[in-house]
């Protein structure tokens, strides 16, 4: 990993409209991602891991440009995406990669195998007409696939093997980042734990960097170098993964973790129960997203939201307890 | 790496081993169990060999069906004039077998038309969606508001009388209801995740209608091409009865039933015969699309 930054979201925010009045005038929004920021560095992984619905899969779809930002910016290799015309933005789809949750809807039923894995070669003119078939064959070989596959049609495949045919995809246009968005959540965990090293293994032959998306922390623990934990659209905390599993700061990031089971009985921890459900993020809770279910929540946090900051070396935190540095001692000294 | 590539190899399934069985086949081998489709079919195949042999070859036909002869008018049908002659002597059963070709170039030309048009209109409606959508879609909805067959008369006025004019007026009547149907597909469709991966890869928005999107709703446009084989024969018949189809002397079924209708108790047989040949083509052709619906299917299928 170099310190070389390859992708830096700036303040990214999207709203969903949901619904107009009779003028066209938009009554209420949906915040699905709201002021998220954060960078990630060339060949590392970085996991984005968060609950269902709270936004951390169209923060993926806004980076490859399957949406468009409602504001911020997304920066690649220090060219603005966000603010590229249509044209221009298909240029990085070449360098930009995603890898779909669902290996049975991410392949085109009427495309045999070597053509789904051949187009991002061909359209982009990628190799001359005569080689494209060798480099179908290279890139099946690649994620462990025999190249006689070629010929048959997604729905022989079994949902590991397809989504090995959605990751070689992915590698046919020689990406540089790859959006993984939850590749392995729908697969069996003996299947996932293969696509898992597979995926780890292709970073480094390739020299991949990962934005990987997950819902569990689990799977993420096995990837990814720094994790970033969402909820409800807000980044609620950046660390190292060591640091993080170890020294997690924000509330809401140790509710997640003590939620893991563990199959070790002598280890086993205080389990911190959260309250109520997530609420709707049409209508969030004015100040932290996180104050209606915290378990410590204070006073001020419902009128104040604070931004992440960055309380240890490279360990980002947006909690009001860490907003003075004297509180943020005392806070230690809770744990 | 290499752990992964054994734990593939060491699981081989058997069935890889054939040739893929495509989509096509398999809707063949459903549509063979179909009895009444089957049927249709080759009623229509038949239908096909008849038009062709009869304009190759118009000697082939027991009577010139051109013809008139005073003399024999509103013959019953006799073992010379199978099914009798009308009102100007001429042979009813040869001026059907000339009218085949007529009947079946309308239907398929007017749905390739209007199929070409409702798929470009229901595509660009479909995909791009916004106002893009409301204005095409609002021009189909008003088109559909009026009576096809009066807004076919309409544009016959328009544009004069004359075979190829009633096949224009019949396909622009049908886009609309093409390029709704396309453009409800193509909805369902585009926001599958394959579609999307289509985009991710870089491909231009025409590729990703044509390539990823078109063939995988394609099964129900042909259902609904077929049926309308059926309606614009209909229509085109409904024309010539009012005579702003076919010019006289040619034969078209729904122009001699027009012709004939003064003599329905009289000669009945004038109406029934092309009468007969047209509800069978169009139940043949219905017949037919119901049985590739349930073919194409696969709920209903049965294996």
């Amino acid at each position: 990993m170099s310190d070389e930054v390859l992708l830096d979201v700036q303040h990214l925010k999207k709203y969903f409209t949901v619904s107009k009045n009779f003028f066209g005038k938009t009554t209420s929004v949906l915040k699905a991602v709201d002021d998220v920021s954060f960078q990630i560095k060339k060949g590392e992984a970085f996991g984005l891991v968060g609950e269902s619905g709270c936004g951390k899969s169209t923060i993926g779809k806004m980076i490859v440009g399957l949406y468009t930002p409602t504001a911020g910016k997304i920066i690649y290799n220090g060219i603005d995406l966000t603010s590229l015309p249509r044209k221009e933005r298909r240029q990085y789809c070449k360098d930009i990669q995603l890898i779909f949750q669902d290996p049975y809807a991410s392949l085109n039923p009427r495309m045999t195998v070597g053509d789904i894995i051949a187009e991002p070669i061909i359209i982009n003119h990628l190799r001359p007409k005569n080689e494209v078939e060798k480099r179908v064959n290279e890139l099946l070989n690649c994620v462990g696939l025999s190249s006689n596959y070629r010929n048959r049609y997604p729905y022989e495949f079994s949902g590991g093997q397809r989504q090995r045919i959605g990751i070689a995809r992915a590698l046919a246009v020689e990406p540089k980042l790859i959006v993984c968005d939850e590749p392995v959540s729908a697969l069996d965990v003996s299947i996932q734990a293969q696509v898992l090293n597979l995926l780890e293994s292709l970073k480094s032959e390739f020299g991949l960097t990962y934005l990987f998306i997950a819902h569990g922390l689990s799977v993420v623990k096995h990837i990814s170098d720094r994790v970033g934990v969402m909820y409800l659209g807000k980044l609620m905390e950046i660390a190292p993964k060591n640091e993080l599993y170890h020294n997690p700061l924000n509330p809401y990031t140790q509710a997640l973790l003590s939620a893991i089971p563990s199959i070790d009985p002598t280890k086993r921890r205080h389990r911190i129960e959260l309250k109520g459900d997530v609420p709707s993020p049409i209508d969030p809770p004015e100040g932290c997203r996180f104050c209606s279910r915290c378990f410590k929540e204070a006073d001020k946090c419902k009128k104040f939201n604070s931004e992440l900051k960055e309380v240890s070396k490279n360990h980002f935190v947006a909690c009001s307890l860490f907003d003075g540095e004297g509180e943020r001692n005392k806070h230690l000294q809770n744990l | 790496m290499n752990e992964i590539e054994n734990a593939v190899a060491a699981s081989p399934n058997e069935e890889f081993t054939d040739k893929p069985e495509s989509i096509w086949r398999s809707m063949w081998d459903s549509l063979k169990q179909n009895r009444a489709a089957m049927v249709s079919l080759v009623f229509i195949l038949l239908l096909v060999a008849i038009a062709v042999i009869t304009s190759a070859f118009p000697q082939v036909l027991p009577h010139n069906p051109y013809e008139q002869s005073l003399t024999k008018t509103l013959l019953p049908p006799n073992s010379e004039y199978w099914f009798g002659t009308d009102q100007l002597g001429r042979d009813i059963f040869s001026r059907i077998l000339i009218g085949t070709r007529v009947s079946l170039a309308v239907g398929v030309i007017a749905v390739a038309i209007s199929l070409t048009f409702g798929i470009i209109f229901g595509s660009i409606a479909g995909y791009f969606g916004g106002k893009v959508d409301t204005v095409i879609m609002r021009i189909m909805d008003i088109m559909l508001s009026i009576p096809s067959i009066l807004l076919a008369i309409a544009f016959m006025a328009a544009l004069g009388q004359g075979i190829d004019k009633a096949v224009i007026a019949i396909s622009l009547v049908a886009i609309p209801e093409y390029a709704r149907i396309v453009r409800g597909e193509i909805l369902s469709v585009k926001e599958n995740d394959y579609v999307q991966a289509a985009k991710v890869v870089g491909n231009k928005d025409g590729r990703i209608i044509f390539h990823h999107i078109l063939p995988n709703v394609l099964s129900s446009i042909i259902v609904r091409a077929t049926l309308g084989i059926s309606s614009a024969i209909l229509d085109a018949s409904a024309l010539g009865f009012l005579g702003l189809g076919v010019q006289p002397p040619q034969a078209e079924w729904g122009d001699m039933l027009g012709r004939a209708r003064n003599y329905i108790f009289q000669a009945p047989y004038t109406l029934i015969f092309p009468g007969l040949a047209i509800s069978l083509t169009v139940l043949a052709f219905n017949l037919l699309g119901d049985g590739l619906r349930d073919a194409l299917d696969p709920k209903s299928r049965q294996n």
